[in-house]
């Protein structure tokens, strides 16, 4: 709820209550109107909002006040303020000498609150603090007021014989001050809790721009020098994409990883790093990683390896679905191919890296291979704990 | 006749890059305009009146997402393909679920984009590995999850099941095809299948999984 800037009378705040609730303006002021009569509370309700809720920002527009509106709004504010003074009377609770200094009081409270709603309005419009000296003018007068009725309701209602009369002077000033300055004191809130986000904002745009200046303006740096080397260049932006994008999505980097998917990433990455290839993943699903699939994420990589190694290609996929019981992974290339009978017996990248890890552990390799067709290894390993939801 | 394509990028420079490399690879794609923002695309798309429009998910203003929305609020005949940098499983699930009939990332070769440019005006379906990854994820039926009140469309049949994980091993539709004894013709019927059910699933899990997961 904001305040309202245009076609106020007092303060806006019926006009701000009104576009609030989706109510017309009339019944706002009425209802105000109608509780100020019993005994004030409408006051009491006029001066809490007014304290609390912000005014409208400016917009460049502002129409001018409805002239028979404005008529009708003081018509009401002068029914509901008169009602209330004659049951007043009526039930004879409160006296003139009581009732009449109080609303002078108020009447100077509100001059000198509606000042620093302008006061507030030209600063938003101009940036300046500059008041004015109609501005001034207007706020001594409504601390004078203010004095004047506090001063009259003492010399009305108290007996300076019961208490001692400094002590009074002394409170009535204290409450005096406290009235007039609300509106600073909600101002200094206020501007606390907006220096605070913008404390808050700045403090995250230098975080940023310090991790993209290690790591984003680096690389480039980088790239520019080796720009000769197109191997090279690749390998630094692929790796570059890769931090960044896990600084950007909140995943851990460097540690030991605790899941399968973080482990298979994690091996793609280095071989990335290694060979200059691109090794794109795609994991289904995900599971704590346990000594079987340990050795299936180091067989996996070391499929990757002799792809790079012997493919003669620049991507490398790696697809890996875990399910309830078992976890495959397929390292997949669409390079030279061979014919696994005429592997030489003491070339052991696949039977002992591969195979020998993968039989441990009670997992299967399948491969599929022709000369010219690409390779894909196939890689199954049980698990021993339920999946993970 | 040529495939009509239409750009939509907020990044000058990429959008230039797109349409040289579409213009000089090919004649069966003709890009005939392009835009940078929001409301530059919708007022483009209805003047132009392509047959693909390459989709840029991350734009001020809405992104892909309202593009998508604007323009099936008109009713126009335009197919979208969506092209990004982000893997983030939450924009790919979006971004299909806003109408987009495929979602490639801006790393693909430039003639496997004019393949799914071609393949999309066909009225079929294109799934990068990684959407075929996301999709099977998002419908995995994993302890807890949510009922299954529409079978017709919470449900992936064992068949396409298949498919999606041959897509996401990075096999090619013919590829599939020869794998699983059927038709390429078949293999596109099940994958626009599968794009319809992650569009119009109502499952709990597919929205859910789609914000949770935020993979890379």
């Amino acid at each position: 709820m904001r305040r309202r800037r245009s076609g106020r009378v007092v303060a806006g705040v019926a006009g701000g209550l009104a576009d609030h609730l989706g109510a017309p303006v009339f019944w706002v002021r009425a209802v105000f109107a109608l509780l100020t009569a019993i005994s004030g509370v409408g006051i009491a309700a006029y001066a809490l909002l007014w304290m609390f809720v912000q005014q409208q920002p400016v917009t460049e527009a502002e129409p001018v006040t409805d002239r028979r509106e404005w008529q009708q709004a003081v018509g009401l504010a002068a029914l509901g303020l008169g009602i209330a003074v004659f049951t007043g009377l009526l039930a004879n609770t409160a006296s003139a000498w009581i009732t009449g200094p109080i609303a002078v009081a108020l009447v100077g409270a509100a001059v000198v609150w509606r000042e620093a709603d302008e006061a507030q309005r030209r600063r938003w419009t101009d940036g300046a603090l500059s008041r004015g000296r109609a501005g001034i003018v207007r706020a001594v007068a409504g601390a004078l007021l203010v004095g004047v009725g506090i001063a009259a309701f003492l010399l009305n209602n108290i007996s300076f014989d019961v208490l001692p009369g400094a002590l009074v002077a002394v409170v009535a000033t204290l409450i005096g001050v406290a009235v007039l300055t609300v509106p600073l004191w909600m101002r200094l809130v206020r501007d606390l809790g907006e220096e605070r986000t913008k404390r808050i904002r700045t403090e995250e745009r230098a975080e940023i721009a310090a991790h993209l200046h290690d790591s984003v303006l680096q690389t480039l740096a980088l790239i520019q020098k080796q720009a000769e080397s197109s191997r090279e260049v690749k390998r630094l932006a692929r790796s570059q994409e890769r931090e960044l994008r896990s600084w950007l999505y909140g995943r851990e980097v460097g540690e030991q990883p605790q899941t399968i998917s973080l482990a298979i990433a994690q091996a793609c990455a280095e071989v990335e790093d290694d060979f200059a290839i691109a090794v794109p993943q795609v994991v289904v699903g995900d599971c704590e990683l346990e000594d079987g699939l340990f050795a299936l994420v180091q067989a996996a990589r070391e499929a990757m390896v002799n792809a790079a190694k012997h493919a003669g290609v620049s991507e490398v996929s790696v697809y890996a679905e875990v399910e309830p019981e078992k976890v495959t992974v397929f390292v997949r290339d669409r390079g030279k191919g061979f014919d696994p009978d005429a592997v030489p017996e003491d070339r052991h990248g696949l039977s002992g890296s591969i195979r020998g890890r993968m039989d441990r552990h009670g997992g299967e390799v399948r491969l599929r291979t022709a000369l010219g067709e690409g390779t894909e290894v196939q890689l199954e390993m049980p698990r021993k704990t339920e999946a993970r939801t | 006749m040529s495939v009509r394509v239409f750009l939509v990028d907020d990044h000058a420079l990429f959008r230039a890059g797109v349409r040289a490399e579409l213009d000089s690879i090919t004649d069966e794609v003709e890009v005939v305009g392009e835009a940078g923002s929001v409301g530059e695309a919708v007022a483009g798309i209805n003047h132009h009146k392509p047959d693909v429009v390459l989709l840029d998910v991350h734009m001020p203003d809405g992104g892909g997402a309202e593009v998508l929305r604007q323009i099936r609020a008109s009713k126009q005949e335009v197919v979208f393909l969506a092209l990004s940098v982000s893997d983030a499983a939450e924009d790919v699930i979006n971004v299909i679920r806003a109408g987009a009939r495929g979602y490639v990332t801006k790393t693909i070769s430039s003639q496997e984009l004019v393949k799914a440019v071609v393949r999309v005006s066909e009225g079929d379906a294109v799934f990068s590995p990684r959407l075929a990854g996301f999709v099977l994820d998002a419908f995995a039926d994993r302890p807890g999850a949510a009922p299954i009140s529409d079978p017709e469309l919470d449900l992936l049949t064992p068949r396409e099941r298949d498919v999606l994980r041959l897509l996401a091993r990075g096999y090619a539709y013919k590829e599939i095809a020869s794998e699983l004894f059927i038709s390429v013709k078949t293999v596109e019927t099940h994958v626009s299948s599968v794009l319809r059910k992650t569009q119009l699933s109502n499952r709990y899990e597919l929205s859910r999984w789609a914000t949770d997961r935020r993979l890379v």
